[in-house]
């Protein structure tokens, strides 16, 4: 049983090491001069080498590299090139508004969407699922952040029930944890839907039923628990996109969080502040694989225990 | 001996809905009767109709397109086709079970054999969950597997695909039924294990009492196994015969095609004369004989008229005109 489990988890690690490398590689291609940028553009020369030599920038790109991992482990992530405060320490103070917000979408739609495919399966081709599914197909194609913003239209603007920002109190959080969600909730009404549906037309549910188990039980510990078994796989992609979606949202409703320092410090080409975000985000993206793999593996006995 | 009857089906006809109102047959008014401790086989190519058949006695199709349109399904006195659903259920793995053709997908992949067998039997009786399990293990070695302990605790795909049909067959069984359904029981398996499990079913079958209706589409398994057969083509019984007037007298020429591909054993006949052409489209069934096509013996007549089920004497049926009595 454990032999999955180990397997699964000690895979992460050469993959940890392969997305650093790529996230590393993807900063210094990124035009422009660091260096440069931090000096300002009237800077003589010999300043702007002086501040290669202090961030270590005039190095073989290997050895930079190398160092940045050695410190990385040692939980220093390097100094912002705008504040000059540890990188750590800035991301330390975004991140409980960020998690606030990707848990406000998360506990919600994953489940409400669930539930809404698995119901429209069972009840398909009647009305409850026609709108189901014009309700997932819009939620689909309207993007998150426009639906935010239509949200403060009306809700803030219009009829004044919600602010249009900030997480302060619980009402701050319906329309972001809406903007948040909508999409995931969607998403995962269609692939239930279909999951369940393809379950449904299994032979082990005829047999449940040729038992004389009840409609409903055949339903819930028959063919729901195995329709899971593909929508937990999709489940994880989007909640590992949760965290990057939450740039748009947090801009959208101006939440400081993880997001919104992403995109200062972009715009002020803050490098250390975008690798260590990108590498944070590369990091959550890949335990929560390894946590829905995981999961994969506790409902699918088939993986578990070959 | 007297025979006593366990189940009539009267004219029971099954309908594949597309729409609300446009439909296909795929059963069309078929009538037999099944004794009690008897194994009655039901023989035909394949689309003749014979899983709809058993879905429809069951009342199985409700989760399908299909529906039974007309007829009756007497079992044990009672009506199937008026009851509730609730008291459907409890005939379902209670007095009447089934078993299916492919013993390895009627698993649940997800469940472990002992809490599937376990589910069923406390449906039907009021037993706890641990004499339960200790039933199901005693269904396991009755069904000849050595080690039930050990299958209890797998998971389907741990198991062979014999092993899983041995299961299926334990859990039809398990709550002692007065009749098994068994829907080409052998056909995915290969020629031993089929042989292994045939024999299983014939002995619980003497052992128990129980009535079998036997689907196949295997004539070599009929002859081995039955007491009585009906042959099925295109939605209708062409036949019903005692197993020996069968191979001995074929009456329709359906039934003597099938009998003539069965390879005879030491025969040393390696080309089987097969019947030719295919089972009609069931949405486009020909005027008069449905069989007429594929017939050697087609008149005119045939293929404008269709003939009726005549008997043809105390315990045979044919439908042909051949044999208008
Ligand atoms: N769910 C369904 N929807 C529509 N038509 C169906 C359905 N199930 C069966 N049919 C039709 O009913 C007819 C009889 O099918 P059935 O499964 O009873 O054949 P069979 O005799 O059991 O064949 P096989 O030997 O292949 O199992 C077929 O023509 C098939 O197209
Ligand atoms: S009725 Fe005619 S066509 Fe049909 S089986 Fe008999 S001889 Fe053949
Ligand atoms: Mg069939």
């Amino acid at each position: 049983m454990s032999r999955y489990f180990v397997r699964r988890i000690l895979a992460t690690i050469p993959l940890m090491f392969i997305i650093s490398i790529f996230v590393f590689m993807f900063i210094h291609l990124i035009p422009g001069d660091p260096a440069r940028t931090i000096a300002g553009l009237d800077a003589e020369e010999w300043q702007v080498e002086a501040i290669r030599e202090e961030y270590g920038l005039n190095k073989p790109i290997v050895t930079q590299y190398v160092d940045y991992m050695v410190k990385l482990f040692h939980g220093d992530m390097g100094e912002s090139m705008k504040s000059f405060t540890p990188v750590s320490e800035l991301i330390a103070e975004r991140m409980p508004q960020t998690l606030k917000l990707v848990f406000a979408g998360v506990l919600w739609a994953p489940i409400l969407g669930i539930f809404i495919g698995v119901m429209s399966a069972i009840k398909q081709g009647k009305i409850f699922d026609h709108v189901c599914m014009l309700i997932a197909i819009t939620g689909l194609s309207a993007p998150g952040f426009w639906l935010g913003l239509m949200g403060i239209q009306i809700f803030s603007v219009q009829l004044g029930w919600l602010p249009s920002g900030g997480l302060d109190s619980w009402k701050g959080f319906i329309l972001p944890s809406f903007t948040m969600g909508c999409g995931i909730m969607a998403v995962l009404a269609r692939y239930s839907r279909s999951s369940m549906l393809e379950t449904l037309r299994e032979d082990y549910v005829r047999t449940a039923r040729a038992k004389g188990q009840k409609e409903s039980l055949v339903m819930f510990s028959h063919a729901f628990r195995n329709s899971l078994i593909q929508v937990v796989t999709i489940l994880g992609l989007q909640i590992g996109g949760l965290l990057s979606g939450s740039v748009l949202t947090e801009t959208v409703f101006s939440i400081p969080g993880m997001g919104r320092l992403l995109t200062d410090s972009i715009q002020f080409r803050d490098y250390a502040a975008v690798q260590g975000l990108l590498m944070l985000f590369a990091l959550q993206y890949v335990l929560i694989n390894l946590v829905v793999d995981l999961l994969y593996g506790v409902i699918n006995p088939k993986i578990r225990l070959d | 001996m007297v025979q006593e009857r366990l189940l009539t089906v009267n004219k029971l006809r099954t309908e594949f809905f597309q729409s609300k109102k446009s439909s296909v047959t795929a059963i069309n008014e078929i009538s037999f009767h099944l004794d009690k401790g008897e194994i009655l086989g039901l023989v035909g190519e394949s689309g003749c109709g014979k899983s709809v058949t058993s879905l429809s006695i069951m009342r199985l199709l409700n989760f399908t397109s299909g529906k039974v349109t007309k007829g009756e399904v007497i079992f044990d006195g009672e009506d199937l086709q008026k009851i509730s659903e609730n008291e459907m259920r409890k005939i379902r793995g209670g007095k009447m079970s089934m078993i299916f053709q492919e013993p390895m997908s009627s698993l649940n992949p997800a469940m472990r054999i002992d809490k599937q067998m376990i589910e069923g039997i406390r449906l039907h009786t009021n037993m706890s969950k641990e004499e339960a399990r200790k039933h199901a293990s005693k269904m396991l070695s009755q069904v000849g597997i050595p080690d039930p302990e050990r299958v209890l605790k797998n998971y389907p795909h741990q198991l062979s695909g014999g092993m899983s049909q041995r299961v299926m067959i334990a859990m039809a069984m398990s709550c002692n039924p007065q009749m098994l359904i068994a829907d080409e029981p052998t056909t995915a398996l290969d020629v031993t294990i089929q042989a292994q499990i045939l024999e299983l079913m014939k002995k619980i079958q003497q052992e128990e009492g129980m009535s079998i209706l036997l689907i196949t589409h295997d004539l070599g398994v009929v002859a081995e196994m039955c007491t009585r057969v009906i042959v099925m083509y295109a939605g209708e019984i062409v036949e019903e015969a005692p197993v020996e007037e069968l191979f001995n007298h074929p009456t329709h020429p359906y039934t003597e095609g099938l009998i003539a591909s069965v390879p005879k054993l030491g025969s040393g006949v390696k080309v089987l004369p097969s019947i030719p052409g295919s089972v009609p489209d069931l949405s486009m069934l020909p005027k008069g004989c449905r069989f007429a096509p594929r017939c050697k013996y087609a008149t005119e007549r045939c293929r404008n008229e269709e003939p009726d089920l005549f008997q043809i004497s105390a315990n045979q049926k044919c439908r042909c005109w051949r044999q208008e009595r």
